[in-house]
């Protein structure tokens, strides 16, 4: 893919609004969903005939099911504090990409056909039909939103603009204008069981690899499990971390805190994804059936608790809907939360004096910490408020001895997203993901020059992938990128307790 | 969507220039792809395209990185067994350049 035509936008000097180029990023839009992508999901295979009046009935559907996005379309005021709070309109200046400006596209065509006033008089609200240029920017626009909610953070209101991107995709996807990128993953989840693809023998012999690299590097037999029946906990991880750098190392760790613990731990090749892209689509019915994948898992290997991985949108479908998604979970011990984050049980661990671990091995390091949106903005971990926050910042602090937090503007609920959230984790839109992660690059820069920070530590998938993709794009290296639970392996004392 | 054409022959691929028929491939049609790709192949990017090719005939998936790394650190020495070296082999990213040259389909999801 040498034909990239596009620049990396400067680090600013003051953090003040841009001056806006309209239109400046109209050119892209991710592949469009083959009718193989989209017929196994019961979507149209393609756009079907009449689908300016299918997205109508579609939209008039969601409105009677979800009463909040009523609310979201029907309460803003064009206060406009939402308009420099996205991080892909602070670095592609597209006006389109303001909160505001993306969420008229869809209330525009939901005040046409759902307020009184745009039945009279649709010139005067800013109420307009669906056209296919509207179409053509829903497309383009919907897919330039992570679903962060950084911008819900500072509306009045609450207008949460996530919710109004997922609608607009459900309703494409039902009018059969799919984003191939995710569709095509969630076909994967159905049929393989995650979003690589990767089948049983492929995760059997990675598991191997892994455990021979530990037995070598540490002389202890660290186990990794797979479909091991009558495990007491099944750990729901997303499959990057069986497959790509720095996830791998984290998945490491995991398994080394296990281990130590005493914790007997597998992994479920059926349920080997803990990322959920029907969230990203906007569907119940994708969410419902990849959840329930882990049931399923949960139930034929009979364990006991469920842990989930690193993954920012997979802690939060589980956090917020996993009892309603797949639930009741009766079956589980009722002493432990349903489900955990892996964070949570090491933080526990690590609390109780259960492990031990030598902040001095990771000495080489100075560590700053990335909040992922979908973590910081939708869940909680432990059981205080802040937890979320608290407890990633813990954990660290137990494995480094140097760490420092980036500019409180950028982090906890105000974190940026990392650029590639959401579902647009894709090489078609590369554009979109390098301009998205100029404020947390700048946010990073300025910790890096003034306190010689050399790692950036994250806790999702997505986010460790899309660094490590941009970062060279602004002049980082790639291997700055680092797993929590890399810096909690490498820290660990393995072996007998004293 | 398009298609190679090499010796006479179309190989069709999809959006991004992955083929769409593991089972096509060859020697030749892959030193086209690379060619378009900008890269000089040397010894040590065959390697890691056949590597990819024997992994997927066993396992149906392109190898991890990680397995990638030790593969290659085994037969060039430990000064070439990292991920860093991979990409300045691959630039756009082992795992999905070098797929692409080796006739497997791209790696999905969040990678």
């Amino acid at each position: 893919m040498a034909d990239q035509k596009f620049e990396t936008p400067a680090f600013r000097e003051y953090r003040e609004i841009p001056a806006l180029q309209p239109d400046s990023m109209v050119h892209l839009q991710p592949f469009v969903a083959k009718p193989d992508h989209n017929k196994p999901l019961d979507f149209p295979g393609e756009l079907v005939d009449n689908w300016e009046q299918k997205a109508v009935e579609k939209l008039g559907e969601l409105l009677e099911k979800n009463k909040a996005l009523r609310v979201y379309l029907d309460s803003c005021v064009k206060c406009g504090a939402c308009t420099d709070k996205c991080h892909y309109f602070l670095g592609t200046k597209d006006p389109k990409n303001m909160p505001v400006a993306r969420q008229d596209l869809l209330r525009s065509l939901y005040r046409r056909h759902f307020t009184l006033a745009g039945k009279i008089a649709p010139g005067l609200v800013g109420a307009r039909d669906m056209t296919k240029e509207l179409l053509d920017d829903w497309y383009k626009y919907f897919h330039q939103c992570s679903q962060c909610r950084r911008c819900s953070v500072f509306c009045p209101y609450g207008i949460d603009t996530a919710e109004i991107s997922m609608a607009a995709r459900d309703i494409m996807d039902h009018i059969g204008l799919g984003q191939k990128y995710c569709n095509e993953i969630i076909c994967k989840v159905h049929v393989i069981g995650n979003n690589l693809g990767l089948p049983q023998p492929a995760l059997l012999d990675t598991l191997e690899g892994l455990e021979e690299d530990v037995l070598d590097e540490t002389d202890v037999e660290v186990k990794y499990p797979l479909d091991q029946e009558g495990a007491d906990v099944l750990l729901v991880t997303p499959s990057a971390d069986f497959f790509a750098e720095p996830h791998v190392d984290g998945l490491i760790g995991y398994g080394k805190v296990f281990h130590q613990a005493g914790i007997n731990w597998t992994i479920s090749s059926y349920a080997s994804e803990a990322a959920n892209f029907g969230m990203f689509i906007g569907s119940y019915e994708q969410m419902h059936k990849i959840s329930n994948r882990i049931r399923q898992a949960a139930l034929d290997l009979g364990v006991k608790r469920i842990v989930f991985g690193e993954c920012g949108h997979a802690w939060r479908v589980a956090y917020a809907f996993l009892n309603t998604l797949a639930g009741p979970w009766d079956f589980l011990d009722p002493k432990y939360p349903v489900p955990q984050h892996m964070l949570e049980v090491t933080n526990d661990l690590i609390k109780r004096g259960a492990i031990t671990l030598d902040p001095e091995a990771n000495d080489d390091k100075v560590v700053t910490f990335h909040d992922s949106c979908n973590v910081a903005r939708a869940t909680r971990m432990g059981d205080m408020p802040d937890g979320q926050f608290i407890i990633p910042r813990e954990v660290i602090k137990a494995s480094v001895n140097k760490f420092v937090d980036m500019d409180p503007q950028t982090i906890h609920e105000k974190t940026f997203c990392c650029g590639g959230g959401g579902g647009l984790l894709t090489d078609d839109l590369m554009e979109l993901r390098v301009k998205g992660a100029l404020p947390r690059m700048e946010a990073l820069k300025d910790v890096v020059d003034n306190h010689g920070v050399t790692h950036l530590a994250a806790i999702c998938a997505i986010c460790k992938s899309q660094f490590t993709k941009v970062m060279p794009y602004y002049g980082f290296s790639m291997d700055m990128v680092i797993s929590v639970h890399q810096l909690v392996g490498d820290a660990l004392q393995l072996g007998a307790k004293e | 969507m398009g298609a190679y054409t090499v010796n006479g022959n179309n190989y069709e691929h999809d959006e991004e220039g992955y083929i769409l028929d593991v089972n096509n491939w060859n020697l030749d049609l892959a030193k086209v792809i690379a060619n378009d790709e900008g890269l000089d192949m040397s010894d040590e990017h065959w390697e890691v395209i056949n590597f990819l090719r024997e992994y997927y005939n066993e396992y149906q998936i392109a190898p991890a990185v990680r397995v990638l790394v030790k593969a290659i650190k085994k037969k060039f020495g430990p000064e070439k067994g990292s991920n860093k070296y991979l990409y300045e082999l691959f630039p756009y990213g082992p795992a999905k350049q070098a797929c692409k040259i080796a006739g497997l389909p791209k790696p999905t999801g969040c990678v």
